[in-house]
């Protein structure tokens, strides 16, 4: 029996969180053991043909090319499993989704007839079926071992769906919020970083996207002020940054009108 | 030795890069024609979308441009505001700062050199078919790697987009008994770093020189966090004066933007640059190393980027140690940084090479406007211009092997093409 392969993608984003998978350094080598590596072009020149068992998707959809590459890599892969705020949220550049590209390219790029993009950034999820989705900005790579161990034992991977709040409490920090008045996200963020940023005393920011714990009943962003501590601009911006996209429902007002008040001329 | 005057070759997916690029040589009547670095990284818009946030917001936000390389755009950009807003951060600050970019070129050059560019050399796809038979070797790599990471993760809260940077400092600074366990784990690193330049000075090494100028930053010491901008004919210019002197512009083989001084032609950053213009600001140990590795004053042979990135693994690793040793605790981990109307830049040396950039901050405190240069697109139009003369050398090589000599030379630069904040055209020509 041949061990199980795996295959890496990547679509438009950093390379951070493939990179955690070269980040695993204990693990690696024992992991490429037990699982075949067969396309990895971060790591290896030897791209194998598929069908994979398992593809780890990084990156959002942003070009015609990309939107038919991820129908391509969904036929070949048994299981699809997304990683990272950008394959699972769109990622920080869906913040094109609510502005007018068009002025976007013509910020950035002299002659903006020639960037061939499409008007939005879109989770993987919009266009294949998806068969796990790992949260975080960039993912937690233990989390990710998990998420690898759990396909090949055959289980559920363990990672939980409650807020970055609890993470705080195991891990035993003092509330930033409650001791210092720091604006943070925590309450209705995912859990997976394992409290990284009240640990070092800020707020956090977000970067593993909104909590499910949070639910249908999510208040809209000016119930949630008093309780972050933030004023209306900051809990704006903070809320459309990493994973605008999926946050979004979280906010009151349209981040298209706060593009309009707060861009300057 | 192939008859064929007329050819094309295509690289459709470079492997072991970061980010998407795509290679196409044209040779007709037996000359190279054309020579194309393309960058098919789709645009993600950083510099648009930094507008109307908040002067503190910067340095989070542009570390996701580059999972590789974050600290490189989190300090360049808390240089630039820091700059607009009058604020200088030194002393033990300053120190910290530096320690964490240490971690970043260890874990950064260990990545390159390890796990993306030694299989070349030895004739391997990648390192995971290296460890097959070198295991220790790439378990060397590994070690050296979370060195690094270790940096990063202690001073940073992580190692990818780290979490306790701030415009002005740190969100936490780290008391010296946490320092402890780091220096041992640094201690062995330099055992390592040492055995790195000793193993990849036995590599061979193709004969060819780059006629490019360098530039890279200059200060008292080895160049990361800041300095002056040396060119290799000894003109400096200030980060202020960055745009005075490079300019982007489009040139008619390629829809990339190719970077270039005002005054004369393109140019090379990175670790070649900045090895060749501080040499002597290396440690005696990194010093060492290099003559160890046969290195001279200058380098120009961009084949050994692997050795001058492994002495610099060395200098990081020594610098690293050097600051926990004489590091004490600052009274507070960040000077205030009040917003105030104007612009700022900043330059650093990403482990790729110089990193600039500029904003604006408006009168109501927010930014107005963000420009960024990373280094992959100011080494773009020397790295084609190479390619160009390595091609024209190896013509006589079939297909097969000159198209995976290309692709070797290119990862002699370490193009970092997700850092490709703008390169200009997305078209895509796959074979
Ligand atoms: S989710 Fe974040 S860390 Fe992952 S690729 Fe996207 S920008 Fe990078
Ligand atoms: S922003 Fe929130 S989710 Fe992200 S690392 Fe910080 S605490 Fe964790």
């Amino acid at each position: 029996m041949g061990r199980p392969t795996l295959a890496v993608w990547k679509f438009a984003s950093c390379d951070g969180c493939q990179l955690s998978l070269l980040d695993c350094e204990d693990e690696l080598l024992e992991l490429a053991g037990q699982i075949e590596i067969v396309h990895f072009l971060e790591a290896s020149a030897a791209a194998g043909d598929g069908p994979y068992d398992v593809s780890l998707v990084e990156g959002s959809i942003t070009t015609d090319a990309d939107r038919a590459r991820i129908r391509h890599v969904r036929r070949v892969s048994r299981k699809l499993i997304t990683i990272g705020a950008c394959a699972t949220a769109g990622g920080v550049q869906a913040l094109r989704n609510f502005a007018d590209v068009e002025e976007f390219a013509s910020v950035v790029y002299a002659r903006p007839e020639y960037v061939a993009t499409l008007a939005t950034s879109t989770p993987i999820a919009a266009h294949v079926p998806v068969d796990f989705e790992l949260q975080g900005c960039p993912i937690d790579r233990r989390q990710l071992v998990e998420v690898l161990a759990a396909h090949l034992a055959g289980r559920r991977p363990d990672v939980p769906d409650h807020s970055v709040c609890f993470e705080c409490k195991i891990r035993g920090n003092v509330c930033v919020m409650v001791a210092h008045g720091t604006p943070c996200l925590g309450p209705i963020t995912h859990a997976g970083c394992g409290a990284i940023c009240p640990s070092y005393g800020r707020g956090c920011y977000g970067c593993f996207g909104p909590s499910p714990t949070w639910g249908g009943d999510r208040p809209n962003t000016r119930g949630l002020l008093p309780w972050l501590d933030m004023t209306e601009g900051e809990a704006r911006r903070v809320l459309s940054t990493f994973n605008v996209a999926a946050f979004r429902e979280a906010g009151e007002r349209e981040p298209r009108e706060e593009a309009g008040d707060d861009a300057s001329p | 030795m192939t008859h064929r005057h007329d050819r094309t070759l295509k690289v459709g997916a470079l492997a072991r890069v970061e980010g998407e690029g795509a290679m196409y040589v044209r040779v007709r009547d037996g000359r190279v024609e054309k020579v194309r670095l393309d960058i098919y990284e789709p645009p993600r818009f950083f510099e648009a979308f930094l507008r109307g946030r908040a002067h503190t917001e910067p340095p989070d936000i542009t570390a996701r441009i580059c999972g590789i390389c974050p600290i490189a755009y989190q300090m360049s950009a808390c240089r630039a505001i820091e700059d607009a807003c009058g604020v200088t951060v030194d002393g033990p600050l300053g120190d910290l700062r530096r320690l964490l970019y240490c971690g970043e070129w260890i874990e950064s050059h260990a990545l390159h050199v390890y796990l993306l560019h030694a299989p070349d050399f030895l004739g391997y796809p990648g390192a995971v078919e290296m460890a097959r038979d070198q295991r220790p070797v790439v378990e060397r790599g590994l070690r050296l790697k979370k060195a690094g990471n270790a940096v990063m993760e202690l001073l940073g809260g992580r190692a990818i987009h780290p979490v306790n940077v701030r415009v002005g400092g740190f969100h936490r600074t780290p008391p010296r008994t946490e320092l402890a366990p780091l220096a041992e784990t640094l201690r062995r690193a330099r055992d390592d770093a040492l055995a790195t330049v000793e193993w990849a000075a036995g590599f061979e090494f193709p004969d060819f020189e780059h006629a490019h100028e360098h530039l890279a930053l200059v200060a008292d010491r080895y160049p990361l966090e800041g300095g002056i901008l040396r060119r290799g004919t000894g003109r400096s210019f200030t980060a202020a004066e960055f745009e005075e002197n490079v300019v982007e512009e489009q040139v008619p083989h390629s829809t990339a933007l190719h970077a270039r001084f005002t005054d004369g032609g393109t140019y090379l950053a990175g670790p070649l640059a900045r090895y060749s213009l501080n040499r002597e600001r290396l440690s005696p140990l990194a010093r060492q190393a290099a003559d160890l590795a046969g290195l001279g004053p200058v380098c120009r042979n961009p084949f050994r980027a692997i050795l001058v990135r492994s002495v610099e693994i060395v200098y990081a690793v020594d610098e690293a140690l050097r600051i926990i040793d004489g590091y004490e605790p600052p009274p507070r981990p960040a000077v205030p940084v009040p917003p105030r109307e104007g612009t700022g830049c900043g330059v650093t040396e990403a482990p790729r090479g110089v990193l600039y950039h500029r904003y604006a901050i408006g009168p109501d405190g927010l930014i107005a406007a963000a420009r960024i240069v990373p280094p992959t697109s100011q080494n773009q139009a020397a790295i084609e211009h190479d390619l160009g003369r390595f091609v024209a050398s190896r013509l006589h090589l079939d297909d097969h092997a000159l198209t995976h000599q290309c692709e070797q030379a290119i990862r002699n630069y370490d193009p970092c093409i997700s850092c490709s904040t703008h390169f200009l055209d997305l078209t895509v020509e796959r074979s």
